[in-house]
């Protein structure tokens, strides 16, 4: 499945949705069903810096796809973190660095990604496709 | 004395007079409870601002033509309504900042450079706001002095014992909030004044939070710098005051050169213009210092005693509702508070919290409040904090009530 058809299927999952209760209820059951960031990787160099929540990311690259792994210490993070590994993990560093992330705005989460101060988020995809583009650039050597 | 139920003011009145009070967030009447960082607005501050930009914007002090006469009547009018707000002796000693940090680093950076030496201490407490904290340690790298705070009780009391045991001869600045931002504790500065000046210190009181809610009056107090921002007492941003007592101010030099703070300049020597203006720099927010007036006539005319009283039932409600709440946890139960409730929910993080009352258009604020040391001392990472004004009631704390209930299930 592609970058784009991944958060096509996201969009389709919220229009079930036809109140707030029900679309968080959702990013909370998302966030508490991920997979559990390996401990080792919960330290300093892992953290996106946030002023509310704590956010770890962390990157390997498995054969030519980028596989990524995170936590945070707030439950919705948690869940809009889930769907970024959803839609980034897995694929190629050049399929990452050149997609263009749509989906938060189409189901009505784009303020998550707004506030930069606030929490981490916007640092999270920024770091997802700082990490692609230096596997990239790896992979190119 | 015998307490009222009743409330001393027509609470629909003021509602009306705040415009932005009006609206629905995510499809939710707005609740409003993040007043501790800044106050609406009522439509004399909003009218105050137009009137000027519309009728009579002109730079001031300089010209003589009708503009600028009128606009500097109007901005020296607003000073002597800081100065009856404060109860100061004189409007000269009334200094017009960009809020409450600039004042404080005024402070540091003119008195503080100017007056202290290595190996002097300054003591603040562990309830400041980062802008009462930073600007001193910017001051005691530069000079090599010691900074202390004084601690805090599990209650979010300051511990006054051990604070005057800190004091000595080594003691130069004593500087602490009125009232904490983060925790709603109301300082008993008086007391604090007097034992600094006991040990030869002058005093700073970081007024932010105090001055929507309790009566200021700087003589009683002997502060020798009081602090406040406009935009926390219904004023607009990006205004703030310093109170200094006159011979401080005198002799301490300017913080910045140019526009009206100079009498004469010549390339070899400037005399400074005398107080307020040689801390008045450039050409100052005109506009917002005009409104700060509409603000402090507006406060005065309801009353400081009827807001203190209104907005003590709204804290008391709200302590005694939230406080029950399962899993709750209250943060800073000083016996003097400001309207301001610091709380954790068991096992859920503050910015869930926060997230989910805002789908139900309630505001509040989670976080440190930029008051990490007061986490750190009841080790927690951040809290939610609902801060009530004069035109919160209390059908919006039971709202705010329902949200927290919401948030439990959803969170379970």
């Amino acid at each position: 499945m592609t970058i784009n058809e991944t958060q096509d299927e996201i969009i389709e999952e919220f229009e079930l949705f036809d109140d707030w209760e029900g679309k968080y209820e959702y990013i909370i059951d998302l966030g508490k069903k991920l997979t559990p960031l390996d401990e080792q990787y919960k330290t300093e160099d892992h953290i996106i810096k946030g002023c509310q929540s704590r956010v770890w990311l962390h990157a390997e690259l498995q054969g030519d796809r980028v596989i990524f792994t995170a936590d945070s210490d707030a439950i919705i993070v948690k869940g809009l973190i889930s769907m970024l590994v959803r839609v980034y993990s897995g694929h190629t560093p050049d399929e990452i660095v050149n997609s263009d992330l749509y989906f938060m705005e189409k189901v009505g989460l784009q303020q998550h990604l707004a506030q930069t101060r606030s929490n981490g988020l916007a640092s999270m995809v920024k770091q997802m496709k700082t990490y692609g583009l230096a596997f990239s650039a790896l992979q190119k050597n | 004395m015998t307490t009222t139920s009743t409330i001393p003011f027509d609470i629909e009145r003021i509602r009306a007079d705040f415009p932005i009070l009006d609206q629905e967030i995510n499809g939710r009447k707005l609740v409003y409870f993040d007043n501790a960082a800044t106050t609406q607005k009522p439509i004399p501050v909003i009218e105050a601002l137009m009137n000027y930009y519309r009728g009579y914007n002109a730079n001031i002090h300089r010209g003589i033509h009708t503009l600028a006469e009128k606009a500097t009547a109007d901005f020296e009018a607003s000073r002597r309504a800081v100065r009856d707000f404060l109860n100061a002796p004189s409007a000269e000693e009334i200094i017009f900042t960009s809020g409450t940090t600039m004042s404080i680093n005024l402070v540091a950076q003119t008195y503080g450079r100017h007056f202290l030496k290595e190996g002097d201490e300054i003591i603040i407490s562990g309830l400041e706001h980062h802008s009462n904290i930073v600007p001193w340690q910017m001051l005691a790298g530069e000079k090599g002095l010691t900074i202390r705070a004084i601690p805090v009780l599990e209650n979010g009391e300051l511990d006054l014992y051990t604070f005057e045991g800190m004091l000595s001869e080594r003691t130069k600045i004593v500087a602490v909030n009125h009232a904490s931002n983060s925790l709603g504790t109301v300082n008993p500065v008086k007391e604090i004044i007097a034992k600094a000046h006991a040990a030869g210190a002058v005093v700073l009181i970081d007024g932010a939070q105090a001055s929507s809610h309790l009566d200021i009056d700087v003589q009683d107090l002997d502060a020798d710098f009081y602090a406040l921002s406009a935009h926390k007492i219904y004023g607009p941003t990006g205004l703030g005051v310093l109170y200094g007592k006159r011979a401080l101010l005198e002799a301490m030099p300017p913080y910045m050169g140019g526009g009206e703070m100079i009498k004469e300049v010549t390339f070899e020597k400037t005399t400074y213009n005398d107080l307020p203006y040689k801390f008045e720099a450039g050409t100052p927010n005109i506009a917002d210092v005009v409104a700060l007036k509409a603000a402090i006539d507006y406060i005065t005319k309801i009353g400081k005693p009827n807001i203190a009283a209104y907005e003590h039932q709204l804290l008391q409600y709200a302590t005694e509702q939230i406080g029950q709440m399962d899993g709750i946890r209250l943060i800073g139960q000083a016996k003097e508070k400001i309207s301001v409730l610091s709380f954790v929910l068991e096992g859920v993080h503050h910015q869930d919290i926060g997230i989910i009352l805002d789908q139900q258009g309630i505001a509040v604020r989670t976080g440190h409040h930029c008051t990490q040391p007061v986490m750190d001392r009841f080790c927690i990472l951040g809290t939610t904090r609902a801060s009530f004004a004069m035109y919160n009631t209390m059908e919006e704390i039971d709202k705010l009530v329902a949200g927290l209930q919401r948030v439990k299930k959803l969170m379970a």
